[in-house]
């Protein structure tokens, strides 16, 4: 889970979910709590979902 | 005159093939194999006072053994130059020249010389240990390999500056050396790329480290029942980073339990990574590995457990070496400790 995905890429990462921000990836500071909470994770499901997710090559989940 | 020892194996040595690929080390004085032409390289300049032969697979089976006689037998001739090969695509033959060359520039402190192929793996192995001249992938290449050494070797007994890998005909080492320029950074960089526009042949200044890509591992089947770990490059570390990591470069990476959290916080947890803005990972280390999240998915039952343990460095300046190794080492241990599946999370 990363957010500059370019480099993911270059470093060979199979699964890659995009993420925010660098200094906060799985949050967004600027939201109220409840919601940064549900946006987190929102993002963890979709790391779960290209965890079970059959890939041949990298692969980015939008 | 200055005194060569040479390190050959049984092919070379005229022992014979695979089949005497266990050949125990031994030592004859003088010349043997390839040394009659090496030794016409130098000119008179110094002399190839005794030849190591030693098999193949003998060395590579037994390399601590290997390496304490063949050190044993040229500590004797007092060199003062070592050279190895070359080896050309000769995998243990490569693997035993780098050995071979580490352990005499350790021992006995001199220079060390080999040559071979740049995919035979004694390249990777052992190349920040000994200048590795470049050779083609087969003996045909001798008729090359040879001078080459020899004029490289009568550079080391001349004193002479060693240059760049590009100048010598050596691999390079990852060694970087300050020198001046007499243009700016910004100027070469705009003729770089100017050239690289217009489809020009360029030499980068900073080359990219290669990294290796890995067939994507099959998915996850039974999520409900998975264990899953977090591991980072974000350097969250429990609040007061225990052990020292370094905000940049690091040269470790750490281990914690998580058994106990349910969710960080300000209070328990927070970032040492010196690379990026650090305010809302110390304010919530959640944001960058999401323990609130996951340890509520094991109550809802979408995943089976989290870890006890996550793994973390930080990530900005780190060698690839160290990050290759550690990832080595973490993976191992989540594999002996039942894990699935790895969330990893990169800042």
């Amino acid at each position: 889970m990363c957010t500059i995905t370019p480099i993911s890429l270059t470093v060979g990462a199979n699964r890659i979910v995009p993420t925010v921000a660098i200094p906060h990836p799985l949050g967004n500071p600027s939201l109220p709590r409840d919601k940064e909470y549900k946006l987190r994770y929102a993002l963890v499901e979709k790391a779960l979902k290209a965890l079970q997710t059959e890939i041949t090559e990298q692969t980015i989940f939008e | 005159m200055i005194k060569i020892v040479h390190y050959i194996n049984q092919f070379y040595g005229g022992i014979g093939g695979e089949e005497f690929a266990n050949h125990k080390p031994e030592i004859r004085e003088g010349v043997v194999g390839p040394g009659m032409g090496l030794s016409a390289q130098l000119k008179g300049k110094a002399e190839i006072v005794a030849t190591v032969i030693c098999g193949d697979t003998y060395f590579n089976e037994n390399i601590e053994e290997a390496k304490t006689a063949v050190i044993a037998m040229v500590k004797k001739y007092n060199p003062d130059i070592f050279v190895a090969g070359p080896a050309f695509n000769a995998g243990r033959y490569g693997v035993a020249c780098g050995a071979i060359c580490q352990a005499v520039k350790n021992e006995l402190n001199i220079p060390v010389i080999t040559a071979m192929y740049p995919e035979n793996p004694g390249v990777e192995m052992y190349v920040k240990d000994a200048y590795i001249l470049e050779t083609t992938n087969s003996a045909a290449g001798m008729r090359k390999a040879l001078p080459a050494l020899g004029k490289f070797i009568t550079k080391l007994i001349n004193n002479e500056e060693i240059g760049s890998p590009e100048e010598e005909g050596y691999i390079p080492r990852g060694i970087r050396v300050n020198y001046f320029n007499e243009r700016r950074g910004s100027a070469r960089a705009v003729d770089l790329l100017v050239k690289k526009l217009r489809g020009e042949e360029f030499t980068t200044e900073y080359p990219m480290p290669l990294f290796d890509n890995v067939d994507p591992h099959a998915p996850v089947e039974d999520m409900k029942n998975a264990k899953i770990a977090i591991v980072t490059s974000g350097g969250i570390v429990p609040k007061g980073n225990p052990d020292h990591i370094e905000s940049s470069s690091a040269s470790k990476y750490g281990k914690y339990d998580i058994s106990g959290f349910d969710d960080l916080t300000e209070e328990t947890h927070e970032t040492a990574h010196g690379g990026y803005d650090p305010t809302y990972a110390n304010q919530d280390s959640d944001r960058v590995i999401p323990v609130d999240v996951l340890r509520n998915m094991v109550k809802e039952g979408k995943i089976g457990s989290l870890h006890n343990y996550f793994y973390t460095t930080t990530g900005n300046g780190t060698s690839v070496a160290n990050a290759k190794k550690w990832g080595a080492e973490i993976a191992k241990e989540l594999v002996a400790d039942g894990v699935n599946a790895v969330i990893l999370t990169s800042t």
